[in-house]
């Protein structure tokens, strides 16, 4: 048992710290907090990797990738994780489209869209989400209709993720109404800027405005955009969501660290906090809580190192991260006493991000209520729920869309 | 990377499984909790003649000379099978001690007979109903013996000789005294987890031989060694409980359908699973730690024991609620592992010491990255 990188892996790791050192100086200072500057700079990051081969690492070469193995992966995030970057925007993009692009697309249509995707230049979004279908994706409702080799798309997407800055989107409709849920699914991609979709901004708890309502109307998309069978988008779907499971990792913000360090500082009852048996027990709890996801990443490496595939034992990696971060911000504006509720110091801030983030983690990319049913169902084999909607026809299906 | 126990170590793990299954180990503990007997005997002299209680003590003295990783993988089938024995007492802490701070006659007399079963040893150190501190130690030595009184030694009444934390002239040390000699008197306890044998033990100028001065400092290593150990039969124990819980629900029906099917027991064994999971990959890091003698042992120990306590109880008690009345009944072997996990949460110190212990050493450690 060690934690030694293999000859070849550390021949990796050393190629790929020089390369960062030496990049990671070239990109752009940002010129504002607008989503706009951040956007540049990640554009410009994206640039800046896929010119020496670094964008896209598990892609094929011909698509603008590496064809890397995933412990190559694995070995690149954790040393870029060791720099502040303008990563974000391409996770949907190159983590869920690209891989179904892959699989689905055109030769024609792959040697056109994948390069732009690894570049960069091109943002993805993924328009699957509806008002009466998140969890219970299979309900959406959004209506596809074929009529020669055009598709005619009616319907509503929500809290599609970056959809107004997004050239491309990944989408799913229901093109039979009439078949069982999962069988009336079919699947496409298309062109953000096609007409007939209305983008409306959703204003989010924590203030920012990132993800959004689309509206399709009479939005017209080639047959040939469609990915996978008539009817069986569902399978696609499956597809997408797995390449998601792969992506998700730690929530970002107020971790241990950050609030282990705070109360080594922070005046509670006439002493810094840390002192205080009540708060040392907090931060042992979240310490064994930060440790063990360490740890179990550190597992599943070995385990990716021998050439297994991960399974969906990482979902306990959200489910942890997110409700630890919520509790630490918490109690760290708890600490903070009455003035934790104004905006002025540095950590103070940091503590209220997390404490209006980690309710959208906590939901986005699979609810914890589903990644328990995930770890019950898929890893330990225990039964599905109980569903009076299988093999109904969908317009027989009772649906409540409470708005 | 290869952050996981080698294909040897697991096949290891894969023997001791099989065996303390085939042995019954479960059903010897019950026999244990319920009859008279201190410790299951055979069972005992089976682990012994596999070569567990040799594994760390080298071959120079008649041991196996392997390493606290393959300890590490044993200890978490010993608490999957919550085995009536007192290995704990005789391996990690009495062999653990003598190996590390004895002299080489000491070793040559006690660690032969210490690998072939031939004698049990144990540790006596608490003295009243608090954690010992070096100041809360009464008991004395003088003049080569020992004078005091020892609270809920493990297998006081089982083991042949302890080893003793004891006040000198200028601190505390450790002191081994053979427990069938004169001024040795024990009294066995009724616990809340009879299958495990607990005493206190009165020490009348009993003769003592000398194994360190420094003793606290021996003590605190050992207790860090010794939680990793622990908390591998803690997580043992929790996956036990879990998979018993799992297993009971898939077959037990209500309302027209199995109760696994209820998101409230889903979940709740989902909840194990996650417990499990997390103090799992902590004890991962605390044999890592363990078997490098690694700077971040203390760190390593004190998180490993902290969650695996907390793995097994949540566990243990989710256990006995999945199954319902069946559970509360003493038939079912729901609170054997409910009682273990309370007799290894108390064992070596509670949560609020270990959790303690844990922010101390992060205070004075730089934080690992
Ligand atoms: C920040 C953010 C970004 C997002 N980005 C995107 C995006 O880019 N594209 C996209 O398509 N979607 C996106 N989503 C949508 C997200 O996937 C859904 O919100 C999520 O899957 C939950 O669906 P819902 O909102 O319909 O809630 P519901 O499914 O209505 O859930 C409501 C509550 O019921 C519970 N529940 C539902 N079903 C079950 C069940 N079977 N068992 C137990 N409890 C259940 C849920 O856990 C939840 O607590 C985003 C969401 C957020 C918050």
């Amino acid at each position: 048992m060690d934690f030694n990188d293999t000859p070849e892996e550390a021949n990796f790791r050393k190629e790929v710290s020089d390369w960062l050192k030496e990049n990671v100086k070239k990109i752009p200072e940002a010129e504002d907090t607008s989503e706009n500057s951040s956007l540049a700079r990640a554009r410009a990051w994206m640039q800046i990797k896929h010119e020496s081969g670094w964008a896209c690492l598990h892609w094929p070469k011909e698509y603008g990738g590496r064809d890397a193995t995933a412990m190559e992966r694995v070995i690149y995030s954790q040393e870029e994780s060791k720099y502040r970057l303008p990563n974000g925007f391409y996770e949907i993009g190159q983590g869920m489209a690209g891989p179904v692009m892959m699989m689905y697309a055109t030769e024609e249509q792959k040697e056109k869209f994948l390069p732009p995707m690894a570049n960069g230049k091109e943002i993805w979004c993924q328009l699957f989400s509806e008002p009466g279908a998140g969890s219970d994706l299979a309900g959406i409702k959004t209506k596809s209709e074929l009529d020669g080799d055009t598709w005619t798309v009616n319907g509503q997407k929500v809290w599609t993720s970056g959809a107004h800055y997004s050239d491309y989107g990944i989408l799913i409709t229901r093109s039979d109404f009439s078949a069982p849920k999962h069988k009336g699914l079919t699947y496409f991609f298309l062109d953000m800027k096609s007409p007939g979709i209305e983008i409306r901004p959703i204003k989010q708890i924590n203030g920012g405005a990132n993800f959004n309502e689309v509206y399709f109307n009479d939005v017209k998309i080639p047959d040939s955009q469609r990915l996978g069978e008539v009817g069986e988008g569902w399978g696609v779907a499956l597809t997408t969501l797995m390449n998601e499971r792969l992506a998700v990792g730690d929530a970002g913000g107020v971790d241990f660290k950050e609030i282990f360090e705070f109360t080594k500082t922070q005046d509670f009852n006439g002493d810094v906090a840390v002192k205080n048996d009540a708060v040392r027990e907090k931060l042992a709890d979240w310490y064994c809580e930060y440790s063990g996801l360490k740890y179990t990443k550190m597992r599943r490496v070995s385990a990716l190192s021998k050439g297994e595939t991960p399974g969906p034992e990482a979902s306990i990696t959200k489910i942890v991260s997110a409700n630890k971060m919520q509790d630490i911000a918490n109690f760290g504006m708890d600490l903070i006493d009455s003035s934790s509720i104004v905006p002025d110091q540095s950590f103070g801030s940091a503590l209220q991000a997390g404490l209006l983030g980690a309710p959208l983690l906590r939901i986005a990319g699979g609810t914890d209520e589903i990644l328990r049913n995930i770890i019950a169902e898929q890893v330990l084999g225990m039964p599905q729920d109980i569903r009076p909607d299988k093999g109904v026809p969908f317009n027989e299906i009772p649906s409540g869309e409470k708005n | 990377m290869n952050f996981e126990f080698s294909d040897e170590q697991l096949i290891m793990k894969e023997e001791v499984r099989k065996l303390l299954d085939k042995e019954n180990s479960v059903k010897r503990n019950r026999n244990i909790l319920e009859g008279e007997e201190s410790f299951d005997k055979d069972l005992w002299d089976s682990l012994v003649s596999m070569g567990l209680t040799a594994i760390t003590i080298p071959e120079e003295f008649g041991g196996i000379g392997m390493g606290y990783l393959e300890l590490c993988v044993v200890a978490e089938e010993l608490g999957r099978a919550i085995a009536p024995v007192p290995f704990s007492s005789s391996v990690y802490l009495a062999t653990t001690l003598i190996l590390d701070h004895a002299n080489k006659d000491l070793k040559e007399s006690y660690l032969p007979r210490l690998a072939s079963g031939e004698i049990i040893g144990t540790l006596a150190h608490t003295e009243k109903s608090t954690h010992p501190t070096p100041d809360s130690i009464e008991t004395t030595y003088d003049g080569g013996s020992i004078t005091g009184n020892k609270a809920v030694v493990p297998d006081g009444d089982i083991a042949d000789f302890t080893i003793v934390s004891a006040k000198h002239d200028s601190g505390i040390g450790l002191y081994l005294v053979d427990l069938n000699s004169s001024g040795v008197s024990k009294e066995t306890l009724e616990t809340f987890d009879p299958s495990r044998s607990h005493s206190n033990i009165s020490f009348d100028k009993a003769p003592a031989i000398e194994i360190t001065k420094d003793g606290w400092g021996a003590i605190e290593k050992l207790m860090d060694q010794s939680a990793v150990l622990f908390a591998f039969e803690q997580i043992g124990g929790a996956e036990a409980a879990m998979t018993m819980a799992k297993d009971y629900a898939q077959g037990r029906f209500a309302f027209g359908r199995s109760i696994a099917q209820f998101q409230a027991i889903k979940h709740k064994i989902a909840d194990m699973y996650i417990a499990l999971q997390l103090a799992k990959s902590n004890c991962y890091f605390g044999a890592w730690a363990l078997s490098n003698d690694a700077a971040e042992l203390p760190t390593a120990a004190a998180t490993a024991r902290v969650s695996s306590t907390k793995a097994f109880y949540e566990c243990s008690k989710e256990n006995i609620q999945t199954h319902g009345g069946m559970g509360a009944t003493w038939e079912f072997d729901c609170h054997l592992f409910y009682r273990r996990s309370r007799l290894l949460a108390a064992n070596i110190g509670s949560q609020g010491i270990w959790k303690d212990k844990l922010i101390t050493s992060l205070e004075k450690s730089n934080l690992p990255a």
